[in-house]
């Protein structure tokens, strides 16, 4: 009946409209730049050089990207099945304990392609360990998920800082991280790639896990359109009384989908414990998991999307961080406004811009 | 004699009294959705306080036509005029401005506010509540007594009956300020009761001066309480009709393009085994009522069994109660001789049930699936779809282009949305599903609501086809005409019992008084 029923073709609601929000949140982001004393042009240059203009620039955009596919796939695989997970940020940071400690079991004594699977299969386990609670309670006594993967995630984070003091901590040492992977136990950068395009990452820590996280993509896109689970989860995420009727055991399909969507959150302790620190240390997650709900909603819980979405946030990321530093009145919170106009207009305001593409769609279709 | 406006096959005016100017007039209304041509060229104008009625198959573009009304949709051409002046219809605001006020198919009602709070809600005229709500307080009195719409203005909308949630519904349009009155399918959801005393309100508003522009599919209706009546087909009005002055088969031929079979023709049932056996059934629901009480029952392979009642006896918790969607508080349930406590829906799929349900919107459906996706829902496990974890997508599409040219489901592309079906088409979609199961046991329920005639006239025929073919059926339905064509027998419920079970030549009176728990 009204506009939000008008089909539009594939590449207006998933191409023209995301475009548009982005340029306006681009140019209220400028306004903000503009409204502080500074060059909005120039910003946006900074921005953009400090992100894709050089070889370590890249590395480390790309870097940022890894990690944001992980979490937003996570988010998404939750949230086809209904769910909205908010813990994938300690469900991450979990995950790095079980990377971590597969690759300071296994580091001495094989190469880094045989530690690899156990670093994948302890982070996700560990990750989807972290998300068994709050999914049975979800499914078995209908606490909302919500709620209960954020406690979870300061539960998570209590309990990592108290094994790294407490446990892990290198004797002797002031910093509360493990010790160093020997490279038996750590991902290696992916400087062939980037030697590919003819750039150098020079010290940035783009590695393997980027690889991982693309598999990953594929393997979500084969769940959820491709698999009876995946037909399963969305059923019940678009319609509980239909899944009802349609016989999709509720509580099953409720943990599964949780435990999948930790685990997700769990592999990206592999870009930054075994790609990029070679250890295991505090916070090393820094809000990668909510910077996945933001990619996910972005990215419509689809893969690609996710991809692009994640893209966009390690350009912010690693070009913001850039930006501040040759602005230094453009701060780092300055860069967090920017992020958030971001998520606000192409995440949370996703419909606004719809009504008009619609009414001008139409205009051009009678014409 | 009321004033009448109608236009004659040629398309001339025919005025009964020239003297009055049309309520609302639309004149050569155009609407196209890309290649759709929804509505071509329409006219019509409906005289100030009659009761004019729209009929047409799904898809005729009736929702089109009363969207633009509405100002959901603008018209590429034409104009709308009320009281004779030229009005644009921007969106429902201007809509309301203009006079007109919309109860829809689905209710638009906060369904945890109150009565109350859903009249006042959008028209507040403040910040502060109380006094508005004690405006709408005196007004509603007003209207309740002018217009005999009784509602408790306090009680809270999700515990109301249908018919009175449809009674608060024009109540708002009223005390908006209504004064033409649009109803869409008005008694899709209502018992016959309840469908009596809105025609009596209905006839009420007329009589006070009211236009009311009712759409609906049944002809019954149409011929009920209409005045006059215009018949849409394929985006076009092709006529206009007093109502006196038609009959129920010139409507239905006019509807469908073709001649249309208003009577079921079915030969004798053949009874064999049993296939369902429900013993000393309770169910209750979430608040601990008794929906179900006691009910023991059988159906055999070759019959159909017609449940008839009112909506809210307990036959949609009975079905559910079957299809292992509601866990029943005691009692046995045999399918095929198999007893099926603590099975889920899917594993009594397996066994040979088949469910079409009451709710296609909530239950047999996921709206926003494409067609062939829905074409699975409740047998996506079936090898035939994709073995191993995998779905078979090609093999899945190809069934439901099967399916979708079997049923004449149109438009017939397995890859659009399932909301973007009309009624009948969905409906259909779901019939096709169960019924090609082949099924040892199908239950149905309401398998016409909201269906236009020639699609019921298709599903009333692949039902008892089922039964033919050896199956049982069991069949739920709020129409009684439905329940009395199609069964062999009838069992009445009412107030979650069983009170009495009658072949399906028992009369229309008998049933009634029945169903009203008055005999047995």
């Amino acid at each position: 009946m009204t506009t939000a029923s008008v089909p539009l073709p594939n590449w207006i609601s998933y191409g023209l409209i995301p475009l548009l929000n982005l340029m306006l949140a681009f140019f209220f982001s400028g306004l903000v730049v503009w409204a502080i004393g500074e060059n909005p042009l120039k910003a946006l240059n900074f921005l953009i050089q400090g992100s894709l203009g050089r070889g370590d620039a890249i590395g480390f955009t790309l870097f940022y990207t890894t990690s944001f596919i992980f979490t937003g796939l996570s988010v998404a695989v939750a949230f086809h099945a209904g769910l909205f997970n908010i813990g994938s940020e300690g469900q991450a940071y979990v995950g790095g304990l079980g990377a971590a400690l597969a690759a300071l079991a296994l580091d001495h004594y094989v190469p880094w392609y045989v530690t690899m699977p156990f670093a994948i299969a302890g982070a996700a386990i560990f990750g989807a360990a972290w998300a068994l609670i709050p999914a049975w309670l979800q499914a078995k006594r209908g606490s909302h998920v919500v709620i209960t993967t954020i406690m979870f995630n300061f539960i998570g984070a209590a309990l990592m800082v108290y094994l790294l003091v407490n446990v892990f901590i290198v004797p002797g040492k002031m910093a509360p991280e493990t010790r160093t992977f020997l490279p038996g136990g750590q991902l290696p950068k992916l400087d062939w790639l980037m030697g590919l395009f003819g750039l150098d990452q020079g010290p940035a820590p783009f590695n393997v896990s980027f690889l991982i996280a693309l598999v990953m993509c594929y393997l979500v896109w084969l769940l959820i359109w491709r698999t009876k689970l995946g037909y399963e989860m969305r059923t019940l995420g678009i319609s509980p009384s239909a899944a009802i009727y349609a016989g999709v055991p509720y509580v099953r399909t409720v943990i599964i989908a949780m435990l999948i969507s930790g685990g997700l959150a769990g592999m990206m302790a592999l870009n930054a414990v075994n790609g990029a620190a070679a250890r295991l240390q505090v916070e090393f997650v820094a809000g990668a998991g909510f910077v996945g709900i933001a990619v996910s909603l972005m990215g419509r819980s689809h893969p690609v999307g996710i991809i692009l979405a994640a893209f966009l946030f390690g350009i912010l990321y690693q070009g913001g961080a850039d930006l501040s530093f040759e602005m230094p009145s453009i701060t780092r919170d300055m860069i967090v406004v920017i992020q958030g106009l971001v998520i606000l207009f192409a995440g949370a305001l996703e419909y606004m811009l719809r009504p008009t593409v619609v009414r001008i769609y139409q205009q051009f279709v009678k014409a | 004699m009321r004033p009448l406006h109608i236009r004659n096959s040629k398309g001339r005016r025919l005025s009964l009294d020239p003297s009055t100017v049309p309520a609302i007039e639309l004149v050569g209304i155009d609407k196209k959705f890309g290649p759709v041509h929804a509505n071509k060229n329409i006219n019509l104008g409906v005289a100030k306080g009659t009761i004019h009625g729209i009929i047409g198959e799904n898809g005729a573009g009736k929702s089109t036509l009363m969207s633009i009304l509405y100002g959901f949709y603008q018209a590429d051409q034409g104009e709308i005029r009320i009281g004779g002046r030229p009005t644009v219809i921007r969106d429902s605001q201007a809509a309301i401005a203009a006079g007109i006020g919309m109860v829809h198919q689905h209710f638009m009602l906060v369904e945890n506010f109150t009565v109350i709070e859903n009249i006042t809600l959008g028209v507040e005229g403040g910040p502060l509540l109380g006094q508005s709500v004690d405006r709408a307080r005196v007004e509603l009195q007003r209207l309740e007594k002018e217009y005999g719409l009784e509602v408790d203005p306090d009680a809270v909308i999700e515990e109301l009956p249908v018919g009175a949630q449809q009674r608060v519904e024009i109540l708002k349009a009223l005390y908006r300020g209504a004064e033409i009155l649009i109803l869409d399918e008005p008694t899709g959801a209502l018992t016959p009761a309840e469908a009596d005393h809105l025609f009596n309100v209905l006839r009420i508003l007329r009589d006070q001066g009211k236009t009311i522009i009712l759409i609906t599919h049944k002809l019954r209706e149409i011929m009920a309480i209409t005045d006059t009546v215009s018949v849409m087909r394929r985006g076009e009005m092709v006529a206009t009709r007093a109502t006196a002055e038609t009959t129920v088969e010139e409507l239905a031929e006019l509807m469908v393009g073709r001649r249309v079979l208003l009577r079921v023709e079915k030969g004798e049932a053949n009874p064999g085994a049993v296939l369902l056996s429900v013993t000393n059934l309770t169910v209750k629901d979430s608040r601990g009522v008794t929906m179900v009480d006691n009910v023991s029952f059988e159906v055999k392979a070759g019959e159909i069994v017609g449940i008839a009642g009112v909506a809210g006896n307990g036959q949609s918790e009975l079905l559910e109660a079957i299809a292992g969607i509601r866990k029943p508080t005691s009692g046995e349930i045999l399918i095929d001789g198999q007893p099926v406590a603590g099975l889920d829906a899917s594993r009594r799929r397996d066994l040979g049930l088949a469910h079409i349900p009451e709710d296609r919107h909530h239950m047999g459906l996921v709206l926003k699936f494409e067609e062939y996706e829905n074409s699975i829902l409740g047998y996506h496990r079936d090898p035939k779809y994709g073995r191993g974890a995998l779905l078979d997508l090609d093999a899945i599409r190809a069934d439901a282009e099967e399916k979708i040219a079997k049923y004449d489901i149109r438009p017939p592309n397995p890859r659009l949305k399932t909301a973007n079906f009309s009624g009948g088409n969905q409906q259909k979609i779901v019939v096709a599903r169960e019924i090609e199961r082949d099924p040892k046991l199908l239950i149905v329920g309401q398998p016409t609501r909201g269906v236009d005639v020639g699609a019921i006239e298709f599903i009333h025929r692949r039902i008892i086809e089922t039964r033919d073919a050896g199956k049982a059926v069991l069949l739920v339905s709020v129409e009684l005409d439905e329940v009395r064509s199609l069964s062999d027998r009838i069992l009445v419920m009412f107030a979650g019992r069983i009170v009495g079970e009658k072949t399906s030549d028992a009369g229309e009176q008998t049933l009634g008084l029945m169903m009203a728990g008055i005999a047995a």
